[in-house]
This record gives structure tokens, C-alpha cells and sequence, in this order.
């Protein structure tokens, strides 16, 4: 599956920037790769901080004390946005590899329409969802604490 | 064949990771409005919760399953987007073995730390 036969991935990384097409969906799939790789990125290092857990109180302090301040909180609520959206982004994505919610097959008939256009309303309705999850945390990160 | 069942698994480990990363996040993060398993201090990352939640086996085993879903899940999306842009062979098989050895290796760390993290609150 993943080796290409006869379609070279000529563009490459800077095909993720281009929406063709395709439109929205595309660029929610280049945007779910960011995420996802930030995602990893900050995971990586959070098991290796939270891991100071297991060695005392002080060691969770000492720990704690490193990754606490504005940029830090900064950072943080960018992790929780990537979650946010990469969350239901992929609900989004499990739905449609499951064929839910893109339509039924139609006779090719002109003015043509794809499973794409049946995609669209879900597509809004994740970030409609991945918004309100944001504005809670942005909420909860900012105004409350 | 192999490809398609290791896609499967990844797309299961994204369901786990959005049930136990979503409890996480509401936990940590949605800590004023949610306020769950934090009973002994408003600020979830206190002490006091960190032991009263690994005194909680189910807190145990869910970091510890969240932590294999998303060491499989991020690691294997991340081993996609390299082989997509069609590396040569021999670079793609050391990736594997690079990628299959850390895995393994920071699950291993990471449930040994959420494994003494329960002992050890255990006897707090």
C-alpha cells in the first residue's frame, strides 16, 4: 500500500500546501499532519518530564519547575488547539474510511457531483466542534485560572 | 496485507487515544470548568493529586494503555509521512528498527514510571 507504483511523490512535503481541487478537505489533511506531528513531538518529551513521578515529590517539583511560565502555558494551549483538532479531525476521518457520511454511488451524470460534496458538511461540523473546544480551553487556560 | 492490518491497529489506537487523551485533557487542561480527579488541590499537576490519582489503579492502566496507543499511533503515522516521500529501501528498513526500538523502549520507561508511581503512592 505504501509503496507507490508508477506515481512518484514528486512535490513531496510541499504538496501539503496546495489545496487543488480538493479544497478544504486537503487542507485539513495537511493540518492533521502538523498536528500530528507536533502531537508526537510534545509526547516524546512529555513522557520523559512526567516520568520524574516515580522518583518523589521533589523529583515531580524539580521537574514541574522546568516547563512552568509563559511560554510554557503558551505552549500548552497550542498542544490542547493540535488535540482539539486533530480529535475530531479524526472522527472525521474514521467516518469517511468507514464510507459513512459520504454519500451514496450516483450515475456520472452531468453537472457532476463527487463524494466531496457530501464530505463538506462534515468537514464544517468538526471544526465547528474543534472550535468550541478550543474557546473552552482558550476559557480555562486564560480567563479562569 | 501487513500494511492494512498495522493501518487497522492504527485507527484503533486513535479511538483509544481519543477516549483516554480526551479524560486526560479534560483533566489537566479543562481543570476550572471540568474539575474532575483533583480532590486535593485545584491545580491538577499538585503533589497531592499526582499521588491521589496513581493511588487509582484504573488511572494506572489507562496511562499505561494511552501510553502504548500513542507511542504505536504517532510513531506509525510518523513512519507514513516519511515513507511517502519514497525513500530508498535500505533507509526505510533502518527507519523501522529505529522507530520500533524507541517505541519499545519509552513504553517500557513510561510504564515502569506510571507503574512505581502507583507503588510508591501506595505507601504514601
Amino acid at each position: 500500500m505504501l509503496d507507490n507504483k508508477g506515481h512518484p511523490n514528486r512535490l513531496g512535503v510541499w504538496g501539503w500546501l496546495g489545496g487543488g481541487k480538493w479544497g478544504l478537505e486537503r487542507y485539513l489533511y495537511t493540518l492533521h499532519r502538523l498536528t500530528g506531528l507536533g502531537l508526537l513531538l510534545y509526547f516524546l518529551l512529555h513522557i520523559l518530564v512526567t516520568s520524574a513521578r516515580a522518583f518523589g515529590e521533589q523529583a515531580w517539583a524539580a521537574s514541574m519547575a522546568r516547563v512552568t511560565g509563559g511560554v510554557f502555558v503558551i505552549g500548552e494551549f497550542l498542544v490542547f488547539c493540535a488535540f482539539a483538532f486533530h480529535a475530531v479531525n479524526g472522527v472525521r476521518l474514521v467516518l469517511v474510511e468507514l464510507g459513512w457520511a459520504i454519500g451514496r454511488p450516483i450515475e456520472p451524470v452531468y453537472p457532476y457531483r463527487t463524494s466531496v460534496h457530501e464530505q463538506r458538511p462534515l468537514a464544517l461540523g468538526i471544526m465547528v466542534v474543534a472550535g468550541l473546544l478550543v474557546l473552552a480551553g482558550g476559557l480555562d487556560f486564560f480567563l479562569l485560572h | 496485507m501487513r500494511d492494512q492490518r498495522l493501518w487497522t491497529w492504527h485507527v484503533l489506537a486513535g479511538v483509544v487515544i481519543l477516549v483516554f487523551l480526551g479524560l486526560h485533557m479534560a483533566i489537566m487542561h479543562l481543570d476550572v470548568l471540568v474539575g474532575i480527579f483533583s480532590p486535593a488541590d485545584p491545580h491538577p499537576i499538585a503533589w497531592a493529586n499526582v499521588v491521589a490519582r496513581a493511588r487509582m489503579g484504573f488511572f494506572t492502566v489507562s496511562y499505561i494503555v494511552l501510553l502504548g496507543a500513542a507511542l504505536f499511533h504517532g510513531l506509525y503515522g510518523f513512519r507514513n509521512i516519511v515513507f511517502e516521500l519514497g525513500i530508498g529501501r535500505g533507509l526505510k528498513s533502518a527507519l523501522n528498527v529505529v522507530l520500533a526500538l524507541g517505541g519499545v523502549g519509552l513504553f517500557v520507561y513510561g510504564a515502569w514510571a506510571a507503574w512505581t508511581a502507583g507503588a510508591l503512592a501506595r505507601t504514601l
